[in-house]
């Protein structure tokens, strides 16, 4: 990157370090940090998207959807999310599979379960094995992201259920004595409120959300993690920049980074919260109406 | 192969009794539910010791926590921050290679009139290490909820404690703790089940399984890996934790009706999952 940079081999100390830290490799590992950054910000409103579907579906009054809304929320409490993260993207890809393959290859007349293998036609491949290397990397990412919309949408479910049960009872009765409709009393009066009860729940989902990145190592994405263990790995001399085991201090490195989003995110939140909270008929608007008297 | 013979070979794999080859030909799902079920006595082990260990050093976390002196105050903050602040995944990695840079030998710790050599190399193994990860992660997570409890101990107990001349140990044994206790146990129920899903994570995270002998997770994803069949091997470790989880409610559900005993029924705290506790 720098001019200095051309012969690793004769320079030292501050420069060496300043080089090191700057190879193209480093670039993207500094990259992969945006790559966690990115997964956070696509799968915070999916999850709620899903999480808000869950909790409508739950509270429905058509029995089987009722049932499968509960199912949904309840899949998450008993069972590690770990394996739901192992499970969902290769179920959706050999789903997406097994769909394209019905689509694309009527006259297959194998089976697609072979003794140990799943095999479709060539054209149902997802990607394409033609495809170039940025598309199997997005998709990997599109996956691991429809996983943690999926987990994370369960849990947000379990969060906003709760709070659409705890918006008080007579605010229901006072918009069905106003003559509102199912659906306008739902959307006009118990959405608008139901945020402030959502908030501590979403926020400590949020919270979970961001430690649960690095499991993005474990769907095969080139990740934080995964950069941290290739790079700090020791590098005999063939290489550039030859060092020992340095993962210890990359490591130290990752730990520095989600300790600064943890407490970054309980600032903003709080603050959310307070503003929220304002004029609400709540113990922390209480509060807030006897300080400022 | 008959499934009682699958049983025999294959029941103890996990600590090294019986076959020493994983299955490879005919994978039925005896084989998935033996093998899998094998593997969670290491998720037994993890969670059972890390709990019981853990449960006496986050008393003394939440006590520190609620110190008013600084010297008491501040590492134990400093401590919960760093272990709920942080995936466990990282915690597991960053322990896993500060094991490993340990010098092989032992470390010499000169006495002065002796030399105690310490040996290192069994930090490194999955058994020790991350026992004690999930240990320091669990009273992290337990000395929060306890210091929570503890805050909330109505101030009429402890006026009434120092009414009756008790005071220091006394009180605190008597009156404080048994309803830290109590008010903790919901929560603290919730903290075991999640303890109990996160020891899933031992074998991915830097600590290598030796011999294959690993964990539930650690069986289910070789078979999904093999059979390229997720349908099966998900499933199966899936009911061996919800049936996991269902045991863990119950014996504390009893531990928790033992603390309310001296309540009216309608004042009682219930134990409520609340999914928000994965690290």
């Amino acid at each position: 990157m720098f001019s200095i940079c051309a012969d690793p081999a004769t320079i030292e100390g501050l420069p060496w370090l300043l080089c090191y830290l700057t190879t193209g490799k480093h670039i993207l590992f500094y990259t992969s940090f945006g790559v966690v950054l990115l997964l956070m910000l696509i799968t915070a409103p999916a999850a709620l998207a899903f999480g808000f579907g869950g909790a409508m579906a739950a509270r429905s009054h058509f029995l089987p959807l009722s049932l499968i809304g509960k199912a949904y929320t309840a899949m998450v409490r008993g069972v590690p999310d770990i394996i739901f993260f192992l499970f969902v993207p290769i179920a959706l890809d050999q789903g997406f599979e097994y769909l394209r393959h019905k689509v694309k290859c009527p006259d297959w007349d194998q089976p697609i379960w072979q003794g140990n293998d799943f095999v479709v036609c060539a054209e149902a491949k997802l990607p394409l094995s033609s495809s170039p290397q940025w598309i199997h990397e997005s998709y990997g990412f599109t996956l691991a992201v429809l996983a943690f919309a999926v987990v994370f949408g369960a849990f947000a479910a379990n969060v906003i259920y709760g709070a659409m049960q705890a918006v008080p009872r007579a605010q229901m009765e006072t918009a069905e004595a106003y003559g509102m409709s199912h659906r306008q009393s739902f959307w006009r009066i118990l959405v608008p409120q139901m945020w402030v009860y959502a908030l501590p729940g979403l926020s400590n989902l949020w919270m979970i959300l961001i430690k649960a990145t690095p499991l993005l190592f474990l769907l095969g994405v080139r990740d934080i993690v995964y950069w941290a263990r290739e790079l700090g790995g020791s590098k005999t001399s063939h290489f550039d920049y030859p060092h020992p085991d340095w993962r210890v201090w990359y490591f130290v490195g990752l730990l520095v980074f989600y300790l600064l989003m943890t407490k970054l995110s309980e600032m903003v939140l709080g603050r959310l919260t307070a503003r929220l909270s304002h004029g609400q008929a709540t113990f922390a608007g209480e509060m807030q109406r006897k300080a400022a008297r | 192969m008959s499934c009682a013979q699958t049983i025999a070979d294959y029941g103890l794999r996990s600590i090294g009794i019986g076959e020493r080859l994983l299955p490879k030909g005919d994978m039925t799902l005896c084989e998935h539910a033996t093998l899998i079920g094998s593997g969670l006595i290491w998720n037994l082990y993890y969670g059972a010791l890390a709990l019981f260990f853990g449960f006496f050093l986050a008393n003394a976390i939440a006590v520190a926590k609620a110190s008013p002196n600084p010297w008491a105050k501040k590492p134990a903050e400093w401590f919960v921050f760093i272990f709920r602040g942080s995936p466990l995944f990282i915690q597991f990695f960053l322990a896993y290679e500060t094991f490993v840079l340990l010098p092989r030998a032992g470390i010499d710790i000169p006495l002065g009139f002796m030399t105690i050599t310490v040996a290192t190399s069994w930090l490194s193994k999955a058994w020790a290490g991350a026992l004690i990860v999930l240990f320091l992660n669990t009273a992290a997570y337990s000395g929060e909820i306890f210091y929570g409890a503890l805050r909330s101990v109505p101030k009429g107990d402890i006026e009434a404690a120092d009414a009756y001349g008790m005071s220091g140990w006394s009180r605190f044994r008597r009156v404080i703790w048994p309803t830290m206790m109590r008010l903790a146990w919901p929560a603290y129920t919730n903290e075991a089940i999640f303890l109990f899903h996160a020891t899933t994570l031992v074998y991915f995270s830097g600590f290598p399984a030796f011999q294959q002998k690993g964990d539930a997770l650690y069986y289910a994803t070789y078979f999904a890996s093999k059979t390229f069949n997720p349908f099966v091997a998900y499933p199966v470790i899936a009911a061996y934790f919800i049936l996991l989880t269902l045991a863990i409610i119950g014996l504390f559900g009893a531990v928790n009706r033992h603390l309310n005993r001296h309540l009216p029924k309608e004042r009682r705290s219930r134990i409520r999952l609340r999914p928000q506790i994965i690290r």
